[in-house]
């Protein structure tokens, strides 16, 4: 057991620090979250920063265009990016962390020219098409058709959860193409500019329209657009999925450590922390945050040696995702009514500080739905580490 | 940076476990339930000599190894449900406070401070040549080393103690001691870092006995473990180690890495021993609920066995009941954290 940073990982620290620090405060105000052309413009400049600087792709391989840097100096770059308060991946999510992992794993030279320069650049956005109404934590048992005709694919059904839809250039998009269960399903390259491609948009609980749906009707995909072969689809899926290096949440972790440290300030200006148990539940959460921030450095130091974050992955998840959750209802109860105002309130002319706690109680309710629910993650810990038989 | 556990680590861990199976194997600790004394002179030199008081004493005197060495030495202490006042006398041990402390030959119990109104609880009394007195982390009074505690006046054994293995006496009063000087409170960090790892070794072997019982026990024709209820319930119970292992062992780190800790008093903008206190506290906290949790969930899935004196998880919960209130209490080390957060 070793936390310390060797020289040349200090020496990144440090160049990076030194960048964001020269950086950051020429950045404009971030556009409002339903302004989805502000976002796309917003963080497609700051890829273009990145890009331009040579931190684009910090955790591609070299052989995609990217930094090809360690497990351990990905994590750097997301902790010093998260502390310096720099803008997050935004709209390139699914190009930079999921379709273009795929692409260089999986995909054809030819894709990997294509597609792989402009999501590192900016230039271009990505969304997903893989979860259905009804093939959700039973993704195998999806229904979009795709039927070949000619060179192209004719894809019909309907695709939900789909992130920067209305913003995006291409859908990395999952479909049948034979036989039920995951051996008929392939990978696709879907254009969002195609013909027969509906776009509607799905208000959260929170009024956003952070997801759509898709509905594809006779949409002519390409079959140079399939990435793998024929009906391997499910193992191109798995094999971007292995791209994880532990370091998924960094982010999510830093800043849930910094919204407590904001609700204890407002607690203790409303002079609530006299009150024993609500300082317990603040301290409990600290302790909580502490071990996952040191779960997150063992499961990169596991992937540095082994490629893979090993059994921490799913551990850190079910339990981020519940500690997040008494944190959002923590600072509910904190904020006592203030927290029915997701507008930024002023008392005595002072900050509440309200609006981002209420932001992160209506986000936080998400986090042990999506990306596989706690339920389903369960199962995975139960079966897969623990060894326990598969029958359900 | 590596955080895992390394490979001689895991050798060393190794090495523990078979000394424990062969001179405390689990049938032989259970010869002694209910007894005056719960663990022999010989056992208890065994356990010195194999060096698991002295691990972190430079050589030749110790192994010269750093505190997550001990801590991977006491979580198989803790699984293996081994009685005695291990971290009382690992403590005394390290700071040179008792002779005989290091090899085994003497014993050091800690003395939890009673609340007011309460009687003062003492472990293992007739087996202790001395205690320690370790004030809780945010007092700024000295340690207290008393070594007069088998005589002490008007004390008296406790006839049901909660855990069988952990022998219990009343006082009135605790005999004079003498003040140590204990610089940066180093007795409470590595006593609330060791506990915490005794912590973590009695959820792990509860988990596993818990997942070993659900493979293995039928009904309605099929393993238990193939119910998602049940499933649900053991894979809470892994997460819940693995978090507070992964607290425990970066507190340790922090205390062998003083160049971490000073880095991320920084980050923090804390000082580096608010920093250290909120990583002991911390581990602390997560390790002794992680240990009750999961040994309240073991008897769950083990069912009407789970709650028979034979099946050993009632040791296991109750060990863990004692550990969690010595070196600082949940609720006493999660109001202290509130105030320990980065500066804003």
């Amino acid at each position: 057991m070793d936390l310390r940073y060797t020289a040349s990982e200090h020496a990144f620290a440090e160049e990076l620090r030194t960048w964001l620090a020269a950086t950051l405060p020429s950045l404009g105000p971030l556009p409002d979250n339903d302004d989805w052309p502000g976002r796309r413009a917003y963080d497609s400049a700051w890829q273009r920063t990145l890009y331009d600087a040579g931190y684009a792709g910090v955790d591609w391989p070299a052989e995609g265009g990217g930094r090809g840097a360690s497990p351990v100096e990905q994590l750097i770059f997301k902790e010093e990016c998260e502390r310096a308060g720099a803008p997050y991946v935004g709209v390139n999510f699914v190009g930079l962390l999921h379709a273009g992992p795929t692409i260089i794993a999986e995909g054809s030279p030819a894709q990997r020219a294509r597609y792989l320069p402009s999501i590192l650049r900016g230039e271009e956005v990505w969304c997903q098409g893989f979860s259905e109404p009804d093939a959700g934590s039973d993704l195998a048992s999806l229904r979009t058709s795709a039927v070949r005709d000619g060179d192209d694919y004719v894809v019909n059904g309907s695709k939900i959860w789909t992130s920067f839809a209305v913003v995006a250039d291409f859908c990395e998009l999952l479909v049948r193409t034979g036989a039920e269960g995951n051996r008929g399903i392939s990978w696709l390259i879907m254009p969002m500019d195609s013909p027969g491609i509906e776009i509607r948009p799905l208000r959260t609980i929170e009024g956003s329209t952070e997801f759509a749906q898709l509905f594809l009707n006779d949409v002519r995909i390409p079959a140079a657009n399939r990435v793998g072969e024929e009906n391997d689809g499910w193992r191109v899926t798995m094999v971007t999925l292995s791209f994880e290096r532990g370091t998924a949440f960094v982010g999510d972790l830093l800043e849930a450590t910094r919204l407590l440290g904001a609700l204890h300030a407002i607690g203790t200006r409303l002079g609530l922390l006299d009150d024993a148990g609500l300082a317990r539940r603040i301290g409990h959460l600290v302790a909580a945050f502490d071990a996952l921030w040191a779960l997150t450095k063992r499961n990169v130091s596991e992937a540095a040696r082994t490629g893979v974050p090993g059994i921490g992955g799913s551990v850190f998840k079910l339990s981020f995702s519940e500690h997040a959750q008494a944190l959002g209802d923590l600072a509910m109860e904190v904020l006592d009514r203030a927290a029915l105002s997701a507008d930024p309130l002023k008392g005595d002319g002072v900050p509440v500080g309200n609006a981002e706690q209420v932001h992160n109680w209506y986000k936080s309710i998400n986090l042990t739905i999506a990306a596989g629910t706690s339920q389903v993650q369960r199962n995975i810990v139960a079966e897969r580490i623990l060894g326990l038989p598969r029958a359900r | 940076m590596d955080f895992r556990v390394g490979e001689e680590q895991r050798e060393l861990a190794e090495s523990i476990r078979a000394m424990v199976a062969g001179r405390l194997p689990l049938e032989r600790i259970r010869e002694h339930e209910g007894a005056e004394q719960t663990v022999t002179a010989q056992q208890w030199a065994a356990l010195g000599e194999t060096g698991v008081f002295s691990v972190t004493l430079p050589e030749p005197a110790g192994v010269g190894l750093g505190l997550a060495d001990a801590a991977v030495v006491f979580e198989e202490l803790g699984r293996a449900l081994v009685p005695g006042p291990l971290v009382g006398t690992f403590l005394a041990a390290s700071a040179g406070l008792v002779p005989g402390a290091a090899d085994g030959s003497a014993m050091v119990g800690l003395c939890p401070t009673p609340g007011d109104g309460m009687p003062w609880l003492v472990e293992h009394l007739a087996s202790l040549d001395a205690g320690l007195v370790i004030p809780a982390p945010a007092e700024s009074t000295d340690p207290i080393l008393v070594t007069s505690l088998r005589t002490a006046p008007g004390a008296t054994r406790i006839t049901t103690p909660l855990d069988p293995l952990t022998p219990l006496w009343q006082l009135s009063e605790l005999p004079e001691g003498a003040a140590q000087h204990d610089p940066g409170g180093r007795l409470w960090r590595d006593g609330a870092i060791l506990t915490a790892a005794l912590q973590v070794g009695h959820a792990a072997e509860t988990l596993d006995m818990a997942v070993a019982y659900a493979k293995e026990r039928q009904q309605f024709g099929k393993p238990i473990g193939s119910f998602q209820a049940v499933k649900h319930m053991c894979a809470d119970m892994l997460v819940r180690a693995e978090v507070a292992r992964s607290a425990v062992h970066a507190a340790a780190c922090l205390v062998d890495e003083p160049d971490v800790l000073a880095a991320e008093a920084v980050t923090a903008g804390r000082t580096i021993d608010e920093r250290m206190l909120r990583a002991a506290a911390g581990a602390k906290v997560l390790a002794d609920e992680a240990a009750l949790a999961n040994a309240r969930t073991a008897i769950q899935v083990h069912g009407g066995m789970g709650y028979t004196w034979e099946v050993p998880l009632h040791l296991h919960l109750k060990r863990s009941r004692v550990l969690a209130t010595t070196c600082g209490t949940p609720a006493v080390l999660s109001s202290l954290l509130a105030d320990l957060l980065p500066a804003a």
